[in-house]
């Protein structure tokens, strides 16, 4: 076991920081937890996030937000690397001093080593200064998984997350779908398959 | 699927100590309730979560690559995984509470049986996949309606885990309710298999809504919560479960009750001994 919760006194509690840059969110929160994010205001319009590319050391003078972000974006999934953390909503917050990022389940073993990675690419990115906050609360969920990133996933073999009862099949586009179990390679997915192309896909799970 | 009929446990279980003798391996303070400091009790809550969790989730551990099949298999260990993480979040906070410079691989590794003080029902053996199946139902179900009530801990980092975990722990209970039906409404053998898996783990339910005087005292501080408030929805969904899996509701048997106090079965030991045997032998070693 590795220690993963580390206090982080400050989340944002309305009002306060102009500076701090909120995540970007692909739907409203439910059960009121976006109160807590809402600081700033114009901090929360809706972000881009541009498409996928390997981390790079970035040549960076400055010390805006954009920047980090920017850095963190090029932070690849370990388990699904064709999204990124600012993808997932791993990353909940970002700070001149400390990036905050939260776990996506309890026990989801790739947490240290997205912690390490972003770790590593701050580091890279001549961000050495710059803390790595954990927090569990508010507690993640797939609405924190932004648009592109569905879209990503939807390319790469995984069913975005939805309420719809049945899966469309990543590979063929079939509704005609059916879970085979509710836990698939990771734990956030369940495990499926396309009973037109009989390909057995992923289904990330509402959570 | 290996594991221990439960003939060849039954010869086990300990006389259960009188609910009321609470305070029998309590090490610090004095005995009465009103000696505890806040932090005491909050340690004590901590390290019962934070083990109902580990050993669960170790137990669950020892079916990966046994299961009957590799979608079961990949759900049995992907929920010891939750589990895991719940208890490392749990001793940690344990850790840092007790403020001695223990951490959650420090409790999890190097106490020893009855410095545990997880309930009966998680130590039992796995058995076969039936009895693992309502051995998680029966845990699941309650820690889901747990986690619901702790989400309004006054203790933070509780309130944070059970709101996170909650939804992982629903999904284990729906996991586990479905084959609880899928088995007891099935063939003779698997009925047979669930309901002799049922019968011997009905005795350790009664432990899990105990209210010693830790438990009592965590709950009016508001860092716990009072298990007797959802007790009856506890049974009424359980019943329902087993109505639609056509079984029948076992007979009550003798509550098996301790473990919170630190008396356990010789199974724990066993578990302890495969768990901690890398990080005592090996102390200095890393990933």
């Amino acid at each position: 076991m590795v220690r993963a919760i580390r206090r982080s006194k400050a989340l944002p509690l309305g009002g306060g920081d102009e500076q701090v840059r909120i995540a970007p969110r692909s739907e409203a929160m439910p059960g009121g937890h976006g109160d807590l994010f809402m600081g700033g205001g114009e901090g929360l319009r809706q972000r881009e996030t541009p498409a996928f590319t390997p981390p790079q050391p970035l040549p960076i003078k400055g010390r805006g937000l954009e920047a980090i972000w920017s850095v963190l974006e090029g932070v690849p999934d370990p388990e699904i690397p064709v999204v990124s953390v600012v993808d997932l909503g791993i990353v909940r917050e970002v700070r001149p001093d400390r990036v905050i990022i939260t776990p996506t389940y309890t026990g989801c073993p790739a947490t240290l080593v997205i912690e390490q990675d972003i770790r590593a690419a701050l580091n890279a990115a001549g961000y050495r200064d710059v803390a790595i906050d954990t927090t569990l609360s508010p507690p993640w969920t797939t609405d924190w998984i932004s648009e592109s990133g569905k879209a990503k996933l939807h390319a790469y073999g995984i069913a975005p997350p939805s309420l719809a009862p049945t899966a469309t099949c990543p590979q063929c586009g079939s509704t005609d779908t059916e879970e085979v179990s509710r836990f698939g390679s990771t734990p956030c997915k369940a495990q499926w398959r396309c009973r037109d192309c009989l390909e057995p896909f992923d289904r990330f799970k509402c959570h | 699927m290996g594991g221990t009929e439960p003939d060849t446990v039954r010869a086990e279980p300990v006389e259960a100590p009188s609910l009321s003798s609470s305070d029998a391996g309590k090490k610090e303070g004095p005995s009465t309730g009103s000696g505890r400091t806040d932090s005491e009790i909050l340690f004590e809550t901590l390290l019962r979560l934070g083990d109902d969790s580990l050993i669960l989730g170790q137990r669950l551990g020892e079916w990966c690559g046994h299961a009957p099949s590799v979608e079961v298999d990949l759900s049995l260990a992907n929920m010891g995984l939750d589990l895991i993480g719940q208890a490392t979040h749990f001793l940690n906070a344990a850790g840092d509470c007790e403020g001695q410079g223990r951490d959650g691989d420090k409790l999890a590794f190097h106490r020893d049986v009855l410095d545990f003080r997880n309930c009966w029902l998680v130590e039992q053996p796995n058995g076969d996949f039936a009895q693992t199946m309502a051995r998680q139902f029966l845990f699941s179900t309650w820690q889901e309606m747990l986690f619901g009530h702790l989400q309004g801990s006054a203790d933070e980092t509780i309130a944070a885990v059970a709101a996170k975990a909650v939804k992982e722990v629903r999904y284990h209970a729906e996991l586990s309710a479905e084959w609880v039906i899928r088995l007891g409404d099935g063939t003779d053998e698997s009925r047979a298999r669930m309901e002799a898996g049922l019968d011997w783990l009905w005795r350790f339910v009664p432990e899990l809504f105990e209210m010693d005087s830790i438990a009592t005292e965590a709950a009016s501080r508001g860092i716990g919560a009072d298990a007797t408030l959802f007790r009856d929805d506890y049974d009424a969904r359980i019943r329902a479960v087993l109505a639609e899996a056509t079984l029948e509701a076992p007979k009550d048997q003798r509550p098996i009750l301790g473990g919170r106090r630190g008396h356990h079965g010789e199974h724990l030991g066993h578990i302890l001994a495969a768990m901690q045997y890398l990080p005592r032998a090996y102390p200095d070693a890393t990933w």
